[in-house]
């Protein structure tokens, strides 16, 4: 199994490292997973089953850090009460409408699933062939896959990309305010900055409200960039 | 009851990037001018560097009128609506779009001006694609020369001229037309990515040159040069290198005490007299109505914006719109063929975290009439364009190229070895107008005032097809000259509001098919002028903004110039 590598380095974080061999697994995933804050929208039970989708979406597996260590349910969980509050009503009914369809295809919670068979869920909700979704079970999947992306690469400042975990798995070196023509040669990438947006001076006394409202509509959850030429 | 505000010379609606340039020479020729901005003033502390919020939720920070009246599309009269988009691709504020969009800043080609008599000289009347209603614009690019020349020095635009007084320079874009002197600036910096780019552009015998942007690269009007930190796609500049109107000619025309700017002013309508001249304009501000009369109105909002405005104006003299007793506003419109694109996988880094969209490498090529078509089925061509632009969120959603799945393990794998491995180019392509293609008033959806928005008719035809697929393949090549181990050609999609928009107000001698004369005023009420690229009856393979903005300024010269006959 891949999990033996990000356990040496979950042990790493812990200040345990070279003594894995005497942890027991369970000990060990209490050690990495984060302790959750207080809910800001969701119920405990929603956050338990989307807890579970985000850490199957990006994994913590060999290749580092994934969704649960950025803490993307939490970016979820406040952005809800904010910037994607038109998706509440979407989170609601489709969490439980996985939970629903797991009991019902697997016979058991979807956190209490084993990880094979909650991918199973996840790729029957792809593929738009699990029912009790009002909108499709794709759409949802879509949703929940775009701001569990949000969630694990954004600037810390939202609540996700915690300890910028995000950007150092793809080896996105920071926010800069200036880059420089060596920030920009192929090799030898820049040293990661580790600093968000509004840690810069200039930018901390203009934080966005986090009641900005995002012209987002449910209907449309996969935003794409719009080119913006001259 | 509306206020009754005090007569001025020029009210200007929309205060973006061609009304804050044509505020410019009215105030500087002693005309007083008022300038109407839907938006308000932003300041670089206003421009964190933050994906998520320019680049995902849609710019919350500016009062977004735009967003509010989204334009609806459908491909054609009988078909469905497509998805109405969730955010307007331009933005309100002093200074508009111009504040957060890439900034390059390309002249047209001389044969853009003359598609229709250049087409039928050299492959036959025939190869004008079946239904366009295309026509040569009213003059020729040396007539528009001076006015690119003056917003580029004005606003400060940074290149490497190709073609001075008729002298070509293989440093720049041999393929333009002749310019009067250099640019006032050197062009960005290249990368080690854009420069192994360059070099296998001039493998294959093509010719590659940096482009050209509204981004200091060095001190420059009192502005500084630019940072390269990464955001400059949809983020405002922290640090004014961005020429946009909103550090250049705005605040210069308010210096002379000839511009006041009203901000967060919503614009609904203009007045009409009986003589059929145009004599002010309604606006809402803070919930009060005003009305601002003018000796004459310059409408410089966007494309859909401009169309929408006219056609919501009805009058006595003008029952259909202003100034559109032939039926005109609204036609000829459409919109750059500039989605179907190419993305790469390279086996390496390139390192394109930091840059900006106009720090990049184009080829010209296989842009306009470059190349000989006569054994080809399309007219026209792309602009090729590479360049160094990357964060995060985009980069972790970036295709898998077939190679793995979209979540899970493998993917997360995927990602981390190749999020920096991938490049999106960037191809503008010729589009036409055609006579099924037009913008009108939206019979069912309305804003919050109740005033129905604008509505996008428009698909592309067989010649943008075509030539998507060849200019597609010319950056396959390209690409996999440099060492892309993977390509993949996105789709071009439809013609959805966009911030590549133009006609809807053409311009031209003929008023049976044109709304503004070859001076942008209206052929039917003689006081109200329009700018943008509304009036553009051509795309050429290049963004419109600085077109738009020598246009606004030589129309503005104008009215300056003959102000008496234009106001009485």
């Amino acid at each position: 199994m891949t999990d033996f590598v990000s356990r040496r380095e979950a042990l790493k974080r812990v200040g345990l490292a070279g003594a894995a061999a005497a942890v027991p697994i369970d000990a060990l995933a209490q050690a990495t997973q984060p302790a959750r804050g207080p809910l800001e929208t969701l119920t405990p039970l929603e956050a338990d089953i989307l807890d579970a989708i985000v850490a199957r979406l990006i994994p913590t597996d060999a290749s580092g850090p994934g969704a649960t260590e950025a803490r993307a349910a939490r970016y979820i969980d406040r952005a809800l009460g904010g910037a994607l509050a038109s998706f509440r009503d979407v989170y609601r009914g489709g969490l439980a409408a996985v939970d629903a369809y797991a009991r019902s295809s697997k016979g058991a919670a979807f956190t209490q699933l084993s990880p094979q068979n909650q991918d199973a869920v996840l790729t029957n909700l792809e593929r738009n062939t699990a029912t009790g979704f009002a909108a499709g079970s794709a759409a949802f999947f879509n949703v929940v896959l775009s701001h569990t992306i949000q969630g694990t690469f954004c600037d810390p400042y939202y609540g996700g990309n915690d300890r910028f975990v995000g950007w150092d798995l793809i080896g996105y070196p920071g926010v800069r305010l200036i880059a420089t023509a060596n920030d920009q040669k192929m090799e030898a990438p820049s040293s990661p900055t580790h600093m968000s947006a509004y840690d810069y001076s200039m930018f901390g006394k203009k934080k966005p409200a986090r009641a900005d409202a995002g012209p987002l509509r449910p209907e449309e959850p996969m935003v794409k960039e719009p080119h913006h030429g001259g | 009851m509306a206020v009754n505000l005090k007569k001025t010379n020029v009210v200007i609606v929309g205060l973006g990037a061609t009304g804050g340039v044509a505020a410019l020479p009215l105030a500087q020729a002693g005309l007083d001018v008022i300038g109407l901005e839907a938006g308000t003033w932003l300041r670089p502390d206003d421009f964190a560097p933050d994906e998520l919020r320019n680049n995902y939720r849609g710019w919350p920070q500016a009062i977004q009128k735009a967003n509010r009246e989204i334009p609806t599309h459908r491909p054609t009269a009988s078909s469905q609506y497509s998805p109405r988009l969730a955010i307007h691709p331009m933005m309100n504020a002093v200074g508009g779009t111009s504040l957060h969009y890439w900034a390059q800043s390309w002249r047209l080609n001389p044969w853009d001006f003359k598609v229709v008599s250049e087409t039928k000289r050299r492959y036959g009347a025939s190869r004008i694609p079946k239904g366009s209603t295309v026509e040569d614009w009213p003059f020729a690019l040396d007539e528009l020369e001076p006015y690119y020349d003056k917003v580029e020095y004005e606003i400060g635009v940074s290149g490497k001229a190709g073609n001075i007084k008729g002298a070509i320079d293989r440093g720049g874009n041999i393929f333009e037309g002749a310019r009067a002197r250099e640019y006032p600036m050197p062009p960005l910096r290249g990368t080690p990515f854009t420069e192994m780019m360059g070099d296998a552009a001039h493998k294959l015998g093509w010719h590659a040159f940096p482009g050209p942007a509204a981004i200091n690269t060095r001190n420059y009007q009192n502005r500084t040069g630019c940072a390269y930190h990464g955001f400059c796609a949809r983020g405002g500049c922290h640090i004014n290198a961005k020429g946009s109107t909103a550090v250049t000619t705005i605040p210069k025309a308010q210096a002379t005490k000839h511009l006041t700017v009203v901000s967060e002013a919503h614009v609904t309508t203009i007045e009409v007299g009986s003589d059929g001249r145009v004599s002010g304009v309604n606006y809402i501000k803070g919930g009060t109505e005003y009305f601002q009369p003018a000796d004459v109105v310059l409408v410089a909002s966007y494309v859909y914006e401009n169309v929408r405005l006219l056609l919501l104006s009805k009058s006595k003299a003008f029952p259909n719109g202003l100034s559109n007793n032939h039926g005109q506003v609204g036609r000829h419109y459409f919109s750059h063929n500039q989605i179907g694109g190419v993305i790469a996988l390279f086996p390496k880094r390139i390192n394109n975290w930091y840059g900006l969209p106009a720090q990049g490498v184009a080829v010209d090529n296989w842009a306009d009439d470059n190349f000989d078509h006569s054994g080809l089925d399309f007219i026209g061509g792309g602009n090729l364009w590479v360049y160094s632009d990357r964060r995060p969120i985009a980069a972790a959603s970036m295709s898998t190229f077939g190679r793995a799945p979209r979540w899970g393990a493998a993917w997360k794998a995927h990602i981390k070895q190749f999020a920096d491995s991938s490049n999106t180019s960037y191809l503008q392509k010729t589009t036409f107008p055609y006579e099924d293609n037009y913008l009108d008033l939206d019979p069912n959806v309305k804003d919050p005032l109740g005033f129905p928005v604008c509505r996008i008719t428009a698909d592309y035809k067989d010649n943008e097809r075509r030539l998507t697929t060849f200019v597609q393949d010319k950056m396959v090549d390209w690409y996999t000259a440099a060492g892309a181990i993977a390509t993949e050609k996105t789709p071009m999609g439809t013609m959805g509001p966009t911030t590549h928009a133009y006609g809807g107000t053409r311009m031209g001698d003929n008023r049976e098919t044109n709304v503004v004369d070859r001076w942008g005023f209206s052929h039917e009420a003689p006081n109200l002028g329009i700018v943008g690229a509304s009036v553009m009856g051509t795309s050429g393979a290049r963004n419109p903004t600085l077109t738009a903005q020598a246009l606004a300024w030589r129309t503005a010269e104008h009215l300056a110039k003959s102000w008496k006959e234009i106001a009485k």
